[in-house]
C-alpha cells in the first residue's frame, strides 16, 4: 500500500528563487546527501535526514547557474554550469566556486546527466551529446545541432538499460513534440514523433519516463489533466526513419484541466505515479499517488501554500517546492497487496459538497464517444477483478492471523465501496471466497446483501443467508422475495447449492402447473365461505390431494433457496410485518411448498426430510404459522389458498389428537418404569464369585 | 461358613476368587442441599442440608469433606454463612443462629433472634456483623464478638418474611428481598432512627429504607399469585441483582429505584444466586435443575461499555438449585437432587490439569457401614437410625461373573432409632467410637481432642484412662519432592490445631488387632499413635498436607496403613516409629497418576488376615487390593485392565502383573470388606436408587410443545 509519511521542509531559509522554483534537485555520492541547486547563484549540499545542509557554494555577482548541479559518482566531484557555457567542477572541500576547476564551451548546455554506473553526459541545448571525460579533453570542440530551428528541448532523462545507458530528450517546436532516443553502445540516435491523439491542441506539461526490457513508456501530463502514455522502443526496427508513436490515456483527470501552473508528474514505479497539481478545479494543489493499474487514488496530501510542479524522486523521498519551501515528503509504497488494490477514496474536504469521484468513470467515458476504448475499459475492470482474486486466493492460502476476521471485514467493505462507485465492476467470485471464510457476518459488511440483491444474485443470497447469522428480517424477507419471484429459467442458469434439497423436490412441473389453473376457475364459481363445500370438494378429489402431495410445488432450484430462508434465524415481531408486503400469489406458492414439505415430513417416523441439511418440522412449523399469520386476511380470500388451508388445518388438528395421546402413553411408560423398578429392588442382595487378576 | 467345595479352588497367580455378598439394601439417601457458603480465606464450603446437617469441604484437599456436623430434625437450616474470619454460622426455621465450632465439631452455641423463623442471613463485608432476615418482616443486625454474637439493633420492619439479603460490599447499604419488592436500607441513618422511633416507623415518612423496588408478578404473560424474591445481590456500584419465584433475572439502580435490566430465564423459580468478588461473574440457579452463568463483557471489543450478558447454562441437577456459590475459579450448585456440583470455569484455571474437571460429590466422604466379620452382619448408619443386617449364605460355587442361587437370604435384624437416654458426659460429646477386636475395650473420640478407654464388662463398664491431647509443640512435616524430614516447628496459633484453647477433634480411629496400639487423627494434624498396654503416647505420625480419609493397623506387623484426600497412602510402623520400605519405595516412585486423579476419597482399608502383604482398600467407584510383593506400576502400566488376561504364558503374566489390583464393578460402593480370605462383602448404593426416593422433578412435557 503506498503511503505518504510526514512531511518536513528542507530549508530554514526560503530558497531565493523566483516562481519557478529551484533549477533541480540531484542525489550525490553519498545516500541521503541531495544537491539542490537555486535557480540563482547557490548550490546547496543537503542531508535529508538531518534536515541540515552540509555545504553551499555561490556563483559571483552578476554569474547565474543555468544548468543543476550534478554529482559525477565517479569521481565525487561536483559539475555544474553558469552562464550556459561555464562548467565548474570542484569537491566537498573547496570553498569559493570562483577557484575551482573551470571550462568554457563552445555551446550552451542544456543538462548535465550523471546517474550511477556511468560517467557524466552533457546534453547540449542544440540536441548535441558529449561525455564529460571527452569534453573536458577539449572543451572548445565543435558542437553538432541536432535539432532543426525554434525546436526546443522540454525535458531529458538519462537511464541504463542493461547497463548500457540510453538518453532521451523531448522536444516541441510549433506544439508537435518529437522524442529522441539516444542510445550509446550503438551511438544510434531514434527520433519519435509524439502524436497527440484527439487532444490535438493540449499542451504537455510534465514528462516522466519508466523503462522495462523493450520500452521506454513516457508518460506524459496534458493541459486537459489526464496522463497518457507513449510506448517508445529501446530497439527500434528501423533506427534512421522517423516514427510515429500514439499516445493512450492512461489515467483521466489526474488534476484539473484547467490548471495551468504548478502540474507535475513522476513515475513512481510500474505501478504507481505520482501527480502534482490541483484535483479540482477549486481545490487547493494536491500530491496525490495514483496506482494505475486499478486506476485508484491511492492515497494524497494537499499542498495549501502552493507548489511550482517540479517533482523530484530519489530513492524513498519526494521533494517539491511548497510554498518558497524546498519540502520532502518520504513515500513507501509496499508490495502490491489486496488491500492496496482496492485503492482508497479520496474525501471531500467540504462535506458540504458532493466529492466528484476521482476515479476514471468508464460510464462518462463510453459517453464521451471513446468506443475505441470501451471494450479496453471493461477488460481493464475483468482483469482488474481476476487480480484481485488471485490476490484474495494468496492471502486465503496463508496461516490466519487473530485480527483475520477484521482484515476479511475491511476487505469486502473495500471491494463494496468500489462496487457503489463503478457499477460495472461485481468480483462475485472474490465476494463468494470471502464469504466462504466463514468469519463474516451481516454487520461486518451490510452493503453486501444489499448489492446481491440490487444484481439478484440468488446465488450470492443463498451463501449470505446460509453463513451469516445475523441477517435482519427486511433481508430475508427482500431475499425471500426475490427467490419467490425469480423466473425459473434464469434459476435454471444459476449455479445453487442444492444440498438441502434430495430428491423429493423432484416435480413435473408442467402438469402441476395446469392442475392449478384448473383450481383456480374453479375457485371462482364455488361459494368460497361455506367451508363444508370445500371439505366436499376436498373429499372429493382424494387423488387431487394425493398428486398434490407427491408433487413438489418448486423446481428444486427455487426450492434449495427456500430452504436457506427457513434455516436463517429470525425474530418473529421484527419478520411478521415485512412478511405482509409479499404478493398473494407468491405467498401462496410458499405455503404449497411448505406444506408439501410438511407433507414429507409426516412420512416418515422421525419426522425428518432426508438430505445433507434439510430444514428441521419445526422450521417450516413456524413458517407455516408466520405467513399465515401475516397474511391471513389475503390467503383466506385467494379460493387456491383454501384447500391448502383446510388441509392444513386438519393436519394440525390430528398431530394435536397425537401428541395428546402420546402424553397419555408416556404416563403409562412411567408407570412400566416403575414396576421394572420395582423388580429391581428385589434384587437387592446377590452373592457373586469375583475373580481378581 | 465356607461351604466344603471352596477347598477346590485352586490359587492362580493372581488375587485369586472371591464370593462377593453384593450389598444394595443400604437405604441412603442423602439429603437435599439448602445453602452453600464459600470462605475465600482458607478455600473451604460450608454446605448444609435440609435435615440440618452441616459440612465443610476442603476445595484445596482435593475436595475432601473434612468436617461434618450431624443435623437434627428441629434445626432447619435456611441460611449458612461465614464471618469474621472463619467462623460459621446458621439460622433456620426454628429461630435460631447457631454457631459452629469447627475445632471441636459442635455447636458452640443457638442463640434465639426473636423474629420467628430466620429465612436469610449475611454476614457484613468486614465480617463483623451479621444480619438475619425474619418471618416478621425484621432485619436484625448482630455484632459478632470474639465469643459470641450480640444484638444490636431491628431494620424497620417490613410487610412480609424477608427472603433474602445483601450487604453493598462498602458495608453501609443493605439489600432485603421479600414478597413482590426488594427493600435497600441505609445502615447508618437505621441507627438513629431506631434510636428515637423504635419499631412502629413508617419507613417511607423517615426514609430509611431509601427504595422499595416492586417486582413485576407477571409470569411469563399470566400475573401469578405472589413474586417471590430468592435472593438479591448487591454490587459496588450499586446495582442489585435479584431472582425471582417468576423465572427472573433483574438488574435494579439502587441509587434511583428503578429497573435497568430483566432476564427471564426460567419457567420456573430462580432460587439462588452468587457474585464473584471481582463482580465480574455471577451464577443463578433455577427449580428446573439449570445453573445459568452471567458475565460482564464488553459490548463490543476494546470498548470499555460492559455489560451482563448471559454466557452458559449448566445441567448438572435435575432437581432445585437450591444454593449457589461462586469460588474464584468454579461455581459451586446444589439443591434437592442431594448433588454437590462443582463446575470449574475453564478461563480461570490455569494449569488444564484433572483439578479443571467437573466434581460431582453424591456421597459423604466417610464410612456409614460397618461389619462383623464373623458373624457376617452388616450395620448401617443412618441420620437417624441404625439398621442391622444379617448376610444370606450359598452352597453353590461358579466361575468369574456368576450370581450363586441363595440358600438363605439377608436378614433385616434391627432398626435401632436415635434416642436421648442417660449418658456419660465422654460419650456424650462422642464423635467416633470404636470397639477392640476382641469387644473388651471401647475407645472413645470426644470433642476437645481427648480420647476415652473403657473397658467393657459384663453389663456394665469402667473408665479405664483418658488420653489428653497434646498441645504446645508439634510435629509437622515438610515435603522437599520425595524427601521427607522432620521438623520440631513451634506451635502456630493460626494453625488448625488449637484454636482459641481447644484442640482439634479426633475423628477417625484404628486400634490393632492385637488390642495394644491405637491410633487416632483429625483433619489436619498428624496421626497420634497411643499405647493401650501402657496407656500412653506413643508416637505421633508426622503431619502431611492433606487430611487423612482412612485409617488402619494391620495384623501382626502392627503398621499403620493412611491414606489422605489427595490419593496418597502411607504406610507406617508402629513398633519402628517410621514409614516402612514399602512406603518410602512408592514415595520414591510416585502413584500411578490415574490413581492420583480419582475423585473420591479411600474411605476404608482393611487387610487379609492369610496375606500380609494385600491391603484391601476403597473409594466410591473402584475397590483395589495392593499386593506388597509385586512391582509397582509406573505411569506406563496399564493401571487397571478389567479384562482378565488370554492365552499368555505365566511369564508374560507375572511381568505386567503390578502390585494395584482394581476392580470397578461395584459402584458406586460405600463398603467393602474382607470377611474372610474367600469372601468379600460390597455394599451399594445405585444412585437410580436414590433419585426414585427424590421428590419428582419439574415435569417436563416431551410431546407437543
Amino acid at each position: 500500500m503506498a503511503a505518504l509519511e510526514e512531511e518536513f521542509t528542507l530549508t530554514a531559509v526560503p530558497l531565493g528563487s523566483g516562481p519557478d522554483g529551484p533549477l533541480g534537485v540531484e542525489p550525490s555520492d553519498k545516500t541521503d546527501q541531495f544537491l539542490v541547486t537555486d535557480s540563482g547563484r547557490t548550490v546547496i549540499l543537503y542531508k535529508v535526514s538531518d534536515q541540515k545542509p552540509l555545504g553551499s557554494w555561490s556563483v559571483k555577482q552578476g554569474q547565474i547557474i543555468t544548468c543543476p548541479a550534478v554529482c559525477n559518482f565517479q569521481t565525487g566531484e561536483f559539475i555544474v554550469v553558469h552562464d550556459n557555457k561555464v562548467l565548474r567542477i570542484w569537491n566537498n572541500e573547496d570553498v569559493n566556486l570562483d577557484k575551482v576547476f573551470k571550462a568554457t564551451l563552445s555551446a550552451e548546455v542544456y543538462r548535465i546527466h550523471s546517474i550511477q554506473g556511468t560517467e557524466p553526459l552533457v546534453l547540449f541545448k542544440e540536441g548535441a551529446v558529449r561525455s564529460l571525460e571527452a569534453l573536458l579533453e577539449e572543451p572548445q570542440q565543435k558542437i553538432e545541432t541536432v535539432i532543426s530551428d525554434e525546436e526546443v528541448i522540454k525535458w531529458t532523462k538519462f537511464f541504463m538499460v542493461f547497463r548500457h545507458p540510453v538518453l532521451i530528450f523531448i522536444t516541441e517546436k510549433h506544439g508537435n513534440y518529437f522524442a529522441y532516443v539516444q542510445k550509446f553502445n550503438s551511438r544510434i540516435l531514434s527520433k519519435y514523433t509524439l502524436v497527440l491523439g484527439q487532444e490535438e491542441n493540449s499542451v504537455i506539461q510534465s514528462f516522466s519516463t519508466s523503462v522495462d526490457r523493450k520500452f521506454i513508456s513516457l508518460m506524459s501530463l496534458s493541459s486537459d489533466g489526464c496522463v497518457y502514455e507513449t510506448l517508445i522502443p529501446i530497439h527500434p526496427s528501423d533506427p534512421e526513419k522517423n516514427q510515429r508513436v500514439v499516445r493512450s490515456l492512461l489515467l483521466k483527470s489526474a488534476v484539473s484541466g484547467n490548471a495551468r501552473s504548478g502540474v507535475g508528474l513522476m513515475v513512481l514505479d510500474q505501478d504507481h505515479l505520482a501527480v502534482l497539481g490541483p484535483p479540482l478545479p477549486t481545490s487547493k494543489e494536491c500530491l496525490s499517488i495514483w496506482n494505475i493499474k486499478f486506476q485508484t487514488l491511492q492515497t494524497s496530501k494537499e499542498l495549501p501554500q502552493g507548489t511550482s510542479g517540479q517533482l523530484w524522486y530519489y530513492g524513498e523521498n519526494l521533494f517539491m517546492l511548497h510554498g518558497k519551501f524546498l519540502t520532502v515528503i518520504p513515500y513507501k509504497c509496499e508490495v502490491s497487496s489486496l488491500a492496496g488494490a482496492l485503492g482508497k477514496l479520496k474525501h471531500s474536504q467540504d462535506p458540504g459538497t458532493h466529492a466528484i469521484p476521482h476515479f476514471v468513470n468508464w460510464e462518462a467515458s463510453q459517453e464521451s464517444g471513446l468506443g475505441s476504448q470501451n471494450s479496453e475499459q471493461s477488460k481493464r475492470i475483468k482483469e482488474s477483478e481476476k487480480h484481485i482474486e488471485v490476490e484474495l486466493r494468496k492471502f486465503l492460502a496463508i496461516k490466519r492471523t487473530p485480527d483475520f476476521h477484521t482484515i476479511i471485514g475491511d476487505t469486502v467493505i473495500g471491494l463494496l465501496e468500489r462496487c457503489k462507485t463503478e457499477p460495472s465492476f461485481y468480483p462475485r467470485n472474490s465476494l463468494m471466497q470471502l464469504i466462504q471464510t466463514h468469519v463474516l457476518s451481516y454487520s461486518l459488511c451490510p452493503g453486501l446483501m444489499e448489492i446481491a440483491l440490487e444484481k439478484t444474485d440468488v446465488q450470492m443470497l443463498q451463501l449470505c443467508l446460509q453463513q451469516f447469522p445475523d441477517i435482519p428480517e427486511s433481508v430475508t424477507c427482500a431475499c425471500l422475495k426475490i427467490f419467490l419471484g425469480i423466473g425459473d429459467d434464469s434459476l435454471q442458469e444459476t449455479d445453487i447449492n442444492m444440498e438441502s434439497v434430495s430428491d423429493y423436490a423432484n416435480t413435473v412441473q408442467g402438469e402441476k402447473m395446469e392442475e392449478q389453473a384448473e383450481i383456480l376457475q374453479n375457485g371462482f364459481n364455488l361459494e368460497e365461505d361455506n367451508c363444508e363445500n370445500c371439505a366436499q370438494q376436498l373429499s372429493a378429489k382424494p387423488q387431487a390431494a394425493v398428486e398434490e402431495a407427491a408433487l413438489c410445488p418448486v423446481i428444486p432450484k427455487r426450492a434449495a433457496l427456500l430452504n436457506a430462508i427457513l434455516h436463517s434465524a429470525y425474530s418473529e415481531t421484527f419478520l411478521l410485518p415485512h412478511l405482509k408486503g409479499i404478493p398473494a400469489q407468491h405467498i401462496t406458492l410458499f405455503l404449497q411448498y411448505l406444506y408439501f414439505l410438511y407433507l414429507k415430513c409426516s412420512e416418515n417416523v422421525t419426522m425428518t426430510l432426508p438430505g445433507i441439511h434439510p430444514p428441521t418440522l419445526n422450521q417450516i412449523m413456524d413458517w407455516i404459522c408466520l405467513l399465515l399469520d401475516a397474511n391471513f386476511t389475503v390467503v383466506v380470500m385467494i379460493p387456491e389458498a383454501k384447500r391448502l388451508l383446510l388441509s392444513l388445518y386438519k393436519f394440525v388438528k390430528s398431530q394435536i389428537s397425537i401428541c395428546s395421546e402420546l402424553n397419555k402413553i408416556e404416563v403409562g411408560f412411567r408407570e412400566l418404569q416403575k414396576l421394572n423398578q420395582e423388580k429391581n429392588n428385589r434384587e437387592l442382595y446377590s452373592i457373586e464369585v469375583l475373580e481378581l487378576f | 461358613m465356607l461351604a466344603a467345595g471352596e477347598e477346590g479352588i485352586v490359587d492362580s497367580p493372581g488375587m485369586g476368587e472371591f464370593k462377593v455378598h453384593r450389598v444394595r439394601f443400604f437405604n441412603y439417601v442423602p439429603s437435599g442441599i439448602r445453602c452453600v457458603a464459600y470462605n475465600d480465606q482458607s478455600n473451604r464450603l460450608a454446605v448444609s442440608r435440609t435435615d440440618g446437617t452441616v459440612e465443610i469441604y476442603n476445595l484445596s484437599a482435593n475436595y475432601f469433606q473434612e468436617k461434618f456436623f450431624s443435623g437434627h430434625e428441629s434445626r432447619a437450616t435456611e441460611a449458612l454463612c461465614w464471618a469474621k474470619g472463619q467462623r460459621l454460622f446458621s439460622a433456620g426455621l426454628n429461630g435460631e443462629i447457631i454457631e459452629y465450632d469447627l475445632q471441636a465439631l459442635n455447636i458452640k452455641y443457638a442463640m434465639d433472634a426473636f423474629g420467628g423463623p430466620i429465612w436469610s442471613m449475611a454476614a457484613s463485608p468486614s465480617g463483623s456483623q451479621l444480619l438475619v432476615g425474619c418471618e416478621d418482616g425484621s432485619v436484625k443486625l448482630f455484632q459478632v464478638t470474639p465469643e459470641k454474637i450480640q444484638f444490636e439493633r431491628n431494620f424497620d420492619r417490613q410487610k412480609s418474611r424477608i427472603l433474602s439479603l445483601s450487604w453493598h460490599p462498602s458495608g453501609t447499604h443493605v439489600a432485603a428481598g421479600s414478597i413482590d419488592y426488594i427493600s435497600v436500607f441505609d445502615v447508618k441513618s437505621e441507627n438513629w432512627l431506631m434510636d428515637s422511633f423504635g419499631d412502629e416507623t413508617d419507613f417511607n415518612l423517615l426514609g430509611s429504607a431509601i427504595h422499595k423496588m416492586l417486582v413485576d408478578r407477571q409470569y411469563m404473560g399470566v400475573s401469578k399469585r405472589k413474586c417471590i424474591i430468592w435472593g438479591v445481590a448487591f454490587l459496588s456500584d450499586g446495582t442489585v441483582i435479584s431472582v425471582d419465584s417468576a423465572g427472573k433475572v433483574q438488574f435494579w439502580d439502587s441509587a434511583t429505584g428503578t429497573l435497568v435490566k430483566n432476564h427471564l430465564i426460567a419457567n420456573a423459580d430462580v432460587q439462588s444466586i452468587a457474585v464473584s468478588d471481582q463482580e465480574d461473574s455471577f451464577v443463578v440457579g433455577t427449580a428446573e435443575g439449570t445453573v445459568f452463568h452471567f458475565q460482564l463483557v464488553s459490548v463490543t471489543s476494546n470498548s470499555s461499555e460492559k455489560q451482563w450478558v448471559r454466557t452458559k447454562p449448566f445441567q448438572h441437577h435435575t432437581h432445585d438449585v437450591r444454593a449457589v456459590a461462586h469460588s474464584p475459579t468454579a461455581l459451586i450448585s446444589g439443591g434437592t437432587d442431594t448433588h454437590l456440583v462443582i463446575r470449574p470455569l475453564m478461563e480461570k484455571v490455569e494449569v488444564k490439569n484433572y483439578d479443571a474437571a467437573l466434581r460431582k460429590i453424591t456421597f459423604p466422604h466417610r464410612r456409614l457401614v460397618s461389619c462383623a466379620k464373623k458373624r457376617q452382619l452388616l450395620l448401617f448408619q443412618f441420620a437417624h437410625h441404625l439398621e442391622l443386617w444379617r448376610l444370606g449364605s450359598t452352597v453353590a460355587t461358579g466361575k468369574n461373573g456368576d450370581t450363586l442361587p441363595l440358600s438363605k437370604d439377608a436378614d433385616h435384624l434391627l432398626h435401632l432409632k436415635a434416642k436421648v437416654s442417660k449418658m456419660p458426659a465422654f460419650l456424650r460429646s462422642a464423635l467416633q467410637i470404636l470397639f477392640s477386636e476382641d469387644s473388651t475395650k471401647l475407645f472413645v473420640a470426644s470433642n476437645q481432642g481427648s480420647l476415652h478407654v473403657i473397658r467393657l464388662l459384663e453389663g456394665s463398664f469402667k473408665h479405664l484412662h483418658t488420653f489428653q491431647p497434646q498441645s504446645g509443640e508439634r510435629l509437622l512435616l515438610t515435603g522437599h519432592g520425595r524427601e521427607f524430614s522432620l521438623t520440631d516447628v513451634p506451635f502456630f496459633p493460626n494453625e488448625t490445631s488449637v484454636v482459641g484453647g481447644t484442640v482439634e477433634s479426633m475423628c477417625l480411629l484404628a486400634v490393632s488387632p492385637d488390642g495394644n496400639w491405637l491410633a487416632a487423627s483429625g483433619t489436619s494434624a498428624g496421626v497420634h499413635v497411643y499405647s493401650v498396654k501402657h496407656l500412653k503416647l506413643h508416637c505421633t505420625v508426622p503431619a502431611y498436607n492433606f487430611p487423612v480419609t482412612a485409617l488402619a493397623i494391620a495384623p501382626n506387623t502392627n503398621n499403620l496403613v493412611i491414606a489422605h484426600s489427595d490419593q496418597q497412602v502411607f504406610e507406617y510402623s508402629i513398633p519402628d516409629k517410621q514409614y516402612t520400605e514399602w512406603s518410602r519405595t512408592i514415595q520414591k516412585q510416585g502413584f500411578h497418576h490415574l490413581w492420583l486423579q480419582r475423585d473420591t476419597p479411600i474411605t476404608h482399608i482393611s487387610f487379609h488376615p492369610k496375606r500380609p502383604m494385600h491391603i484391601l482398600l476403597h473409594d466410591a467407584y473402584m475397590f483395589c487390593i495392593i499386593d506388597k510383593s509385586l512391582p509397582l506400576p509406573n505411569d506406563k502400566t496399564l493401571l487397571y485392565n478389567p479384562l482378565p488376561p488370554t492365552n499368555e504364558s505365566d511369564v508374560i503374566r507375572r511381568r505386567t502383573a503390578h502390585a494395584f489390583k482394581i476392580s470397578k464393578i461395584y459402584k458406586p460402593l460405600l463398603f467393602m470388606e474382607l470377611l474372610d480370605e474367600r469372601t468379600l462383602v460390597a455394599v451399594e448404593r445405585p444412585l437410580d436408587d436414590i433419585i426414585a426416593q427424590l421428590p419428582p422433578p419439574i415435569k417436563k412435557k416431551k410431546f407437543g410443545t
